[in-house]
């Protein structure tokens, strides 16, 4: 909202904003989304528009809500109040078109499983109770194997994976979904360089084919080389946009207030004033 | 092996291999969930149920004792989910608050009400009474094919096998779902699989299992192989579908070898008289269970646990 | 004088006076020592112990009677049922920190095995002696019918002496079961913490075994300390709550047992603490349901209203039927879903506020203030009038 809209919001709420310019439905809008564990909210009525065929990053400081956004719009917690739409379709009509990526901690890697089983789980819309696992559903969990370099991996324990490669299992599950959404939860927390590069990799394939990505982001750094959008969340949403223009010196700053050096951000090489 | 054996063993072992795999198959699920307490809660609110039951109904016909069972592991049930949410407590906690009201209430209902005269004690529903099951029709192994005998088999039998049938089905129904929601509730959540109400049918498939169980061989059995045989059993292997084959081997193992020791193991030590059947199935289920923690194959820690990492 | 209040007041015989007396310092000791365990999020070790008690009982009888002694001297089957507890306690934390298997299954497991090899025993016994009964079944759900003396002496002098115990332990276990690394920063030996706690514990269980019994005195350990979280947010102040009721518990229930016949004295002394509890879990103010209820609609409330309010003032269509239901109900909004003039105002100070919210986030940069930009923090809770009508300057120069 620009301060001139807010000034005659201020008179007396009888403006009347500017109609939004009708584009392309976007591949998941969420408005009002408020949550809160106990009396106070995690995130308050956040709305936001993830592009369609962008990547999108979330930001923001601990704590801000970053990972409960994303969980929130895939009904993982339970929200006050919100909606989610997924290319312009409830929630649980759109289910089949988009991919979760967990936070790796998030399991037991000490379950006894193998790394094929797991990819297999992302077929378990297609295969239902009892349908027959075939040829073709294992060869798009390997296919998937593949993409994220462990073909070689598919019968090994879970539990003798590097937390790279738990990440990488995580997102090839993801890729045999075949989804049209990927929403990720800090896919590059603690893993190593190649498996970093590995994903990012992955996710740009994922665009070029017109997919859309959202992830959870921590490292500022890499923001404006593997994202072409951000939404910059401390409990409101503060900022939404291209990176260009939405990730500048002054949004960081409103976004992490005194978290953030100055100095940090001068290192980001950013327009706009500190 | 002849027609005492038919007629005095067979029943009984059979009983106790079904009641053993009916709640080893469920433990499964429970123990990756760390969950595997539930069975001890389901176990201990079953007294509160059956006294119950005869209280309204005034007899100790099996169904409506069974029926009260059940009734009560899914209050239970229901109760310690309620209480963890809603007074957020922590789940061992709030599992250890209902199930010790509920069995103080059985109790104090039991002492209560004039129970003289009817088979119904809080010793007999911890112990079971696996010996007396026995065929008294049966002349030998011909009378598997003489219908005047099966007739007289002990109704527990049916009863178990039927119970037993039913968790064999069910798991091999929701397999995918049940080990889904297991190893990944988030994921599972997002691609629309009804989490809450899995968890729920585990548990009262487990409750199912527990009651019919218990209705033959008594409560110490009931916990004792929802949790022993599956905890061996994840020390095997590295393999789901496989631990779940060794908990079934080693359920039955338990219950044939605790029969066969509490039949004839006194007689080795110059004692006359048969020790508790339930109660040695649950001791051996624990030998077997220590064996694997010292030297099974798979007995140490692969991966990180959940938060960890 | 009815026979209740004559329990009650300690004019019923000198046995249940002192078993009266027992089961309330026993009740406390429970209560204090339990809120540890409950606070260490370790509530069922303790019924693993418990009920590893019973082939400790079942051995020392065979071993009193082996050394041609009474199988029954209480002394000695509490001494056995200690050493079992203690060995099931050390298996369930060996099985826990060297084997791949949970907390819950070590517990489960020890818990299923013990109990079961004392049933063994307890057949082993009743054979043995010659169908004499050795009483043992009455620790199962313990009885204080026909105590003899020295057993009431026994457990009034094993209670004093938890009660006592637990006076000591208080400040390093109050200190490693609210914070550990803060207690180990302090110099408290942490291990030594938990295993005089888990000694403690097992003293009580073994006290317990005979007044409430093996099966139901883990409901002494853990119901006074889950009720007492109800009332307090201290873990000081939570010890001495969950033995106040604890121990009101032990006396109030061995009391009703005394004076009537046919009530058990252990399920009444839980169902007693279980009472409690349920009342605590409604209506205690601080942390029960009902009163968590009343904030949750208050709190939802004030998020739907905020936001409706923001809807408004930014003339965006309001879809959420509770915001809508709420909005007008307040009679902000009319039928047709306009504003009103009061709504009107109302939007105006929500988007005010927002507005104040922003420049102070742009002004003070700092993460203790603005991290309560949560949209329903009043802006007037965090910023003095003077600074806020600096904000409003601010906004006005902003706008010219």
């Amino acid at each position: 909202m620009t301060p001139a809209e807010l000034k005659l919001a201020a008179d007396g709420g009888r403006a009347v904003a500017p109609e939004a310019k009708p584009g392309p439905v976007a591949a998941m809008s969420l408005r009002g989304m408020t949550v809160s564990y106990g009396e106070k909210p995690a995130i308050f009525s956040v709305d936001a528009d993830f592009e369609q065929g962008a990547m999108t990053a979330i930001i923001g400081p601990n704590g801000a809500g970053k990972s409960t956004l994303l969980k929130a719009a895939l009904d993982i917690v339970p929200r006050v109040s919100g909606e989610v739409r997924v290319h312009g379709q409830p929630l649980e009509r759109a289910r089949g078109r988009m991919a979760y990526v967990p936070q790796r901690a998030s399991v037991d890697w000490d379950f006894p499983t193998r790394v094929i089983d797991v990819v297999m789980m992302g077929l378990y819309r297609e295969l239902g109770l009892l349908g027959r696992i075939r040829g073709h559903h294992r060869d798009a969990a390997q296919d998937a194997l593949d993409r994220v370099g462990m073909a070689d991996f598919a019968h090994r324990q879970i539990g003798q994976l590097s937390g790279g490669q738990q990440q990488r299992v995580f997102l090839a599950r993801a890729l045999a979904q075949a989804a049209d959404l990927y929403l990720l939860d800090e896919p590059f927390a603690g893993v190593d360089a190649a498996t970093e590069a590995a994903i990012i990799d992955v996710l740009k394939t994922l665009k070029t084919e017109g997919k859309s990505v959202v992830a959870v982001h921590h490292d500022l750094t890499t923001v404006q080389s593997y994202f072409d959008r951000v939404l910059l969340l401390n409990v409101r949403r503060i900022a939404e946009g291209p990176v260009r223009t939405a990730f500048t010196s002054d949004t960081l700053a409103a976004t992490y207030g005194g978290r953030l050096a100055a100095a940090q951000i001068e290192q980001l090489e950013l327009g706009g004033a500190v | 092996m002849g027609a005492e054996f038919v007629q005095l063993s067979l029943t009984p072992i059979l009983i106790g291999v079904l009641a053993s795999i009916a709640c080893a198959l469920p433990g499964n699920f429970l123990l990756m969930r760390r969950q595997a307490l539930i069975g001890d809660a389901i176990s201990h609110v079953v007294l509160p149920g059956i006294v119950l039951a005869f209280l309204v109904s005034g007899t100790i016909a099996a169904v409506p004792m069974l029926l009260g069972a059940g009734a009560a592991a899914v209050i239970a049930v229901a109760l310690i989910e309620a209480i963890k949410r809603l007074g957020r407590i922590e789940a061992g906690a709030a599992m250890g608050v209902v199930f010790t009201t509920l069995f103080a209430g059985g109790v104090l209902m039991l002492e209560r009400t004039d129970t003289s005269g009817v088979h119904l004690d809080v010793e007999h529903a911890l112990m079971g009474s696996l010996e007396s099951l026995i065929w008294l029709e049966a002349d030998g192994w011909a009378s598997l094919t003489d219908p005047a005998a099966l007739a007289g088999l002990p109704p527990e039998l049916g009863r178990i096998a039927i119970a037993c049938l039913i968790v064999v089905v069910l798991t091999w129904l929701f397999w995918r779902p049940l080990v889904l929601t297991t190893f990944d509730e988030g994921f599972a959540r997002t691609i629309g699989l009804p989490v809450a109400a899995i968890g729920f049918g585990l548990v009262v498939a487990a409750a199912v299992a527990a009651v019919a169980a218990f209705d033959a061989v008594g409560s110490i059995i009931v916990i004792a192989m929802f949790i022993c045989p599956p905890a061996a059993a994840r020390l095997m292997t590295d393999r789901f579908g496989v631990q779940v084959a060794w908990s079934i081997a080693f359920a039955t193992l338990s219950a044939i070898v605790g029969y066969v020791f509490a039949g004839y193991g006194p007689l080795w030590f110059g004692l006359y008289d048969a020790v508790s059947a339930a109660g040695m199935i649950a001791t051996v289920s624990g030998v077997i269970l220590a064996l694997a923690c010292l030297f099974a194959p798979r007995r140490r820690r692969l991966g990180e646990g959940r938060g960890s990492a | 004088m009815t026979p209740l209040f004559q329990a009650l007041t300690l004019q019923l015989g000198y046995n249940a006076t002192l078993v009266a007396i027992g089961a309330m310092l026993l009740g406390v000791a429970a209560g204090a020592s339990g809120s540890f365990m409950v606070l260490r999020k370790r509530a069922l070790v303790s019924d693993a112990m418990a009920h590893a008690t019973l082939p400790g009982v079942g051995l020392a009888f065979i071993v009193m009677v082996a050394l041609g002694g009474d199988g029954r001297n209480l002394a000695g089957l509490l001494a056995g049922s200690a050493i079992s507890a203690g060995i099931g306690l050390l298996i369930v934390d060996w099985m826990t920190a060297r084997t791949r298997l949970g907390e819950d299954a070590a517990i489960g497991a020890v818990l299923s095995v013990f109990f079961g090899f004392g049933i063994v025993l307890l057949t082993v016994i009743q054979t043995m002696s010659g169908g004499r009964q050795a009483g043992l079944e009455s620790f199962l759900l313990g009885s204080t019918a026909g105590m003899l003396l020295a057993d009431a002496l026994t457990i009034a002098v094993g209670g004093a002496l938890s009660v006592a115990a637990v006076w000591i332990l208080r400040r390093p276990m109050t200190l490693v079961a609210f914070d550990e690394g803060y207690a180990r920063s302090l110099g408290v030996n942490v291990r030594l913490t938990d295993l005089m706690m888990m000694g403690l514990v097992l003293a009580v269980t073994v006290i317990g075994l005979k007044i409430v019994g093996l099966i139901l005195i883990v409901a002494l350990l853990i119901v006074p300390a889950v009720t007492a979280r109800f009332w307090t947010e201290r873990s000081a102040s939570l010890i001495w709550i969950s033995g106040a009721i604890g121990g009101l518990s032990g006396f109030a229930g061995s009391a009703m047992s005394a004076a009537y016949a046919d009530v058990p004295t252990g399920p009444v002394i839980v169902l007693f603490a279980a009472a409690l509890f349920v009342l605590s879990l409604l209506f205690a103010p601080l942390r029960g349901v009902v009163g968590a209820l009343i904030r949750h609609r208050r709190f939802q409330a004030r998020v739907h209203r905020r936001q409706g309010l923001l809807a408004l003032a930014r003339s965006e269509p309001i879809h959420d039927p509770v915001t809508l239901r709420l909005l007008r109900s307040e009679g902000l909004i009319r039928a047709d879903g306009v504003a009103t003039e009061a709504g009107q105002d109302a939007a105006a100070r929500a988007v005010r506020d927002e507005w104040r919210w922003e420049v102070a986030r742009t002004r003070h940069k700092d993460t203790a203030l603005t991290g309560r930009y949560d949209g329903l923090t009043p802006i007037e809770s965090v910023f003095t009038p003077d600074e806020i009508a600096g904000f409003d300057r601010l906004i006005a120069e902003g706008q010219t």
